[in-house]
C-alpha cells in the first residue's frame, strides 16, 4: 500500500491556479522521482504533500492528499504537525540557507527527536551523534558543537539530511538535494539517500530536474510540467519508450559517453508561467509534433498526449 | 573575542582624539566669547586682558587645546567660566537625571516597541497589525515638545495623576519617559515588524515548519531572535543621542539634565561646560557603539567568526 497519496491534487496561490490535478505516489522501500524544470510546480507539490502549503499562501482547491491512508485534510491542524519530522522528513534544496545560522549544528538535529520521540537532551544528544557517524561525517561530536558556517555545502546537506531521519521518519521528500552542491558532492549525497531507502525501507520523493539522477536512482517517475503531469510510471520501461513528448525531450538532454560533440539537445523555449498558460496541452508551443487538436483540447491519460510515442505523426 | 574587545577598545582611542578637536575647534570658530558675560559693562581692556591671561585665553589655540586634552585625559574637566564651578560638578549633577530619563525612555521603547512590532508580525495585515503600525506612524510623526505639552495637560492638569514638571520622586518622571520612550517606541516596532517578517520567508524557517514544530515556538524563539538583531544596533545607536536628545523635552518638562546644561552654557559661551557636555555625549555615542558591536558578535556567530 502507498505511504503517500495524492490524488487529483490542484493548488492555488491566491487566484492563480498552479497545480492541475497531480496524482502521485509513494510506497515504503520505493523511489519516486518527480521531475519537470524549474516553474513546473514541483516544490508546490512537495508543501502540498507536507501539508506547509498555508506558509506560502497557498491551499488545495481540489483532491486529497492521504498519509498511510488517512486523508490529511481531515486531520487538525497538530495532528498534521506531529506527522512533519516525525514521519514525513524533509530535505531541501539549498543547504547553505537550510540551517539556521545562529543556532549550533547539534540543537537544530537533537530539537526533532526531544519534540516527536520524547527523548530527553542527553539522549537526543546521543542518537545525533550516532546519526551524523552514519551518515559518515566524521568527529561527529564536534560537528554537533559547530556553528553552520563551519561546514562546507556537501557537509550541510548531510546535516539538513540528518534532521530529516531524526524524527525515524517512514517517508522523506528531498526537493532538489543536490543542485547546489558540487558535482562529487551531489554524487555522494545520491549514495546516501539511496543507501537509506535500501537500509531502513523508506519511501523517498526525490525531487529533481536532472533525468540522469532519475535513471540512476528511482523506480518510478512521475513527469510534472506547467502544472500538469505529463506521464508516470516505472522508470526503466519509460526511459526505454518514453511515450510523451516532453520525457522525450528531458532525456534527451542526458548527455551521455561517447556522444558527438554539440549533439545535446536542449528543449527550446521555457515553461510558460501560471498566467499564461497555453490552451489544450500546455507543452503544445515546445512540442514538435504538435496538432491542431493540442492547441485545441486538454490531452487525458498517461501519458497524456494525443499522439503518445509519437505515433502518426 | 577577548582579543576583538581589545582591539574594539583601542579603536576609540583615535576616534576619541578627533572628536575632541572638532569640539574644541568649533567652539573656538563660533563668534562671541565667555569673558563679555563675565565683565561689567564699560570694562577697561586691561581689565579684559587680565581676565584672558587668568583662563588662558590668550594663548595660541593648539597650547589652549594641548592643555585642555591633558586635564581632560587626568578626569579634570576645568572650571566653570560662568558658572565660578568646577565643570565636573556641574556634570555630576546633571548626568543622573539625564541617566534615570535616557535609561528608563531606552528600556521602555525597547520592550513596549518589541511587544508591539512582534505582535504586528504576527497578526500581519490583521487588524491588530494595521492599528499598532497607524498608532506608531502617528507616534514617530509627532514632535516630542508637542507631545510632552499634551501629556502634561492630559495627565498633570486634567488628571492630577503627575507633577507637571520639576525633578522630584519617580512620579516627575513618568511623563517624561513617555514622551521621550514613544517616538523610540515606534521606531523599535516598526523595525522588529519588518525583520520579523522578512526572517519569517528565510529557507530554514521552513525547514522548522517541516520539523513539525509549532508556529509559535517557531515565532519566538527563531524568527524574533534573528529579528533582534539589527534592533539591538538601532536602540545602542539611540544611546548617545537619548542622553543628550532630550533637551527639548527637558525643557518642557523644567528637568535638570546634561542637554539644559549644554544649552544653558552655550548661551553663555561658558567654554569648558559646553566642551565637557559635548565631550560626555560624544562618548555615550562611541560607547553605545562599542555596546552595539559587542552584542552583536554575542547573538551572531558568524559576526564572531569575522573577526578572528
Amino acid at each position: 500500500m502507498s505511504l503517500l497519496q495524492l490524488a487529483d491534487v490542484s493548488v492555488s496561490i491566491g487566484q492563480v491556479a498552479l497545480l492541475d490535478r497531480i496524482s502521485l505516489s509513494v510506497g515504503k522501500g520505493e523511489i519516486l522521482g518527480l521531475v519537470g524544470e524549474s516553474g513546473s510546480g514541483k516544490s508546490l507539490t512537495a508543501l502540498a504533500a507536507m501539508g506547509l502549503l498555508p506558509l506560502i499562501g497557498g491551499r488545495i482547491t481540489g483532491g486529497a492528499v492521504a498519509f498511510d491512508g488517512q486523508d490529511m485534510a481531515a486531520m487538525t491542524e497538530v495532528q498534521r504537525r506531529s506527522l512533519r519530522g516525525r514521519r514525513i522528513g524533509f530535505v531541501s534544496q539549498n543547504p547553505m540557507t537550510a540551517l539556521d545560522p545562529v543556532t549550533r549544528i547539534g540543537a537544530q538535529i537533537d530539537v526533532v527527536s526531544r519534540l516527536h520521540l520524547g527523548l530527553t537532551r542527553a539522549q537526543a544528544r546521543a542518537r545525533t551523534v550516532d546519526l551524523l557517524t552514519q551518515l559518515r561525517i566524521p568527529e561527529a561530536a564536534t560537528v554537533a558543537e559547530a556553528w553552520p558556517h563551519q561546514l562546507s555545502g556537501g557537509m550541510k546537506q548531510r546535516i539538513v539530511i540528518a534532521m530529516a531521519l531524526a524524527g525515524d521518519p517512514d517517508l522523506i521528500i528531498a526537493d532538489e538535494p543536490t543542485t547546489a552542491l558540487d558535482v562529487t558532492v551531489q554524487a555522494q549525497i545520491i549514495q546516501i539517500l539511496g543507501a537509506l531507502v535500501r537500509e531502513r525501507g523508506l519511501a523517498l520523493l526525490l525531487i529533481t530536474h536532472d533525468m540522469g539522477v532519475v535513471a540512476q536512482l528511482c523506480d518510478r517517475v512521475a513527469v510534472l510540467y506547467a502544472g500538469r503531469l505529463a506521464e508516470e510510471g516505472p522508470t526503466a520501461p519509460i526511459f526505454a519508450a518514453p511515450g510523451h513528448p516532453y520525457t522525450r525531450a528531458l532525456i534527451g538532454c542526458i548527455p551521455t559517453e561517447g556522444m558527438a560533440k554539440g549533439a545535446l539537445q536542449g528543449i527550446p523555449g521555457t515553461v510558460p508561467g501560471a498566467l499564461a498558460f497555453p490552451s489544450g496541452c500546455r507543452f503544445h508551443p515546445r512540442c514538435p509534433q504538435a496538432q491542431a487538436l493540442c492547441r485545441a483540447e486538454a490531452p487525458q491519460g498517461n501519458p497524456a498526449c494525443h499522439f503518445p510515442g509519437g505515433a502518426d505523426v | 573575542m577577548m582579543s576583538y574587545l581589545i582591539k574594539r577598545v583601542l579603536m576609540l582611542v583615535p576616534v576619541f582624539l578627533a572628536v575632541s578637536v572638532v569640539i574644541f575647534a568649533i567652539l573656538h570658530f563660533i563668534p562671541g566669547d565667555p569673558i563679555d558675560n563675565l565683565l561689567k559693562v564699560g570694562s577697561s581692556p586691561q581689565a579684559r586682558a587680565e581676565m584672558e591671561t587668568r583662563y588662558g585665553l590668550d594663548r595660541p589655540l593648539p597650547v589652549q587645546y594641548a592643555i585642555w586634552l591633558g586635564r581632560v585625559v587626568t578626569g579634570d574637566l576645568g572650571t566653570a567660566i560662568v558658572a565660578r564651578r568646577p565643570v565636573a560638578d556641574l556634570i555630576a549633577a546633571a548626568l543622573p537625571h539625564s541617566l534615570a530619563l535616557g535609561g528608563l525612555a531606552l528600556l521602555f521603547s525597547s520592550v513596549l516597541g518589541v511587544v508591539l512590532g512582534v505582535v504586528a508580525a504576527l497578526n500581519r495585515d490583521g487588524w491588530a497589525d494595521r492599528a499598532i503600525m497607524g498608532g506608531v506612524l502617528l507616534g514617530s510623526t509627532m514632535p516630542s515638545f508637542w507631545l510632552g505639552l499634551i501629556l502634561m495637560l492630559v495627565f498633570s492638569v486634567g488628571l492630577g495623576w503627575f507633577p507637571v514638571s520639576g525633578a522630584r520622586g519617580w512620579s516627575s518622571l513618568v511623563l517624561p519617559v513617555l514622551t521621550i520612550g514613544l517616538g523610540g517606541t515606534a521606531l523599535v516596532a516598526r523595525i522588529t515588524r519588518v525583520s520579523m517578517i522578512e526572517a519569517a520567508g528565510r529557507d530554514f524557517v521552513l525547514l522548522l515548519h517541516a520539523k513539525g514544530l509549532s508556529p509559535l515556538r517557531i515565532q519566538l524563539g527563531t524568527v524574533l531572535r534573528h529579528a533582534l538583531i539589527p534592533v539591538v544596533t538601532i536602540l545602542a545607536l539611540r544611546i548617545g543621542w537619548i542622553l543628550g536628545g532630550a533637551v527639548t523635552v527637558e525643557v518642557v518638562f523644567a528637568r535638570p539634565g546634561l542637554g539644559t546644561l549644554l544649552i544653558k552654557s552655550l548661551s553663555q559661551h561658558d567654554y569648558p561646560v559646553v566642551q565637557a557636555c559635548l565631550l560626555m555625549l560624544a562618548m555615550a555615542v562611541m560607547l553605545g557603539t562599542l555596546l552595539g558591536d559587542i552584542l552583536q558578535a554575542v547573538m551572531d556567530p558568524r559576526v564572531r567568526a569575522s573577526l578572528s
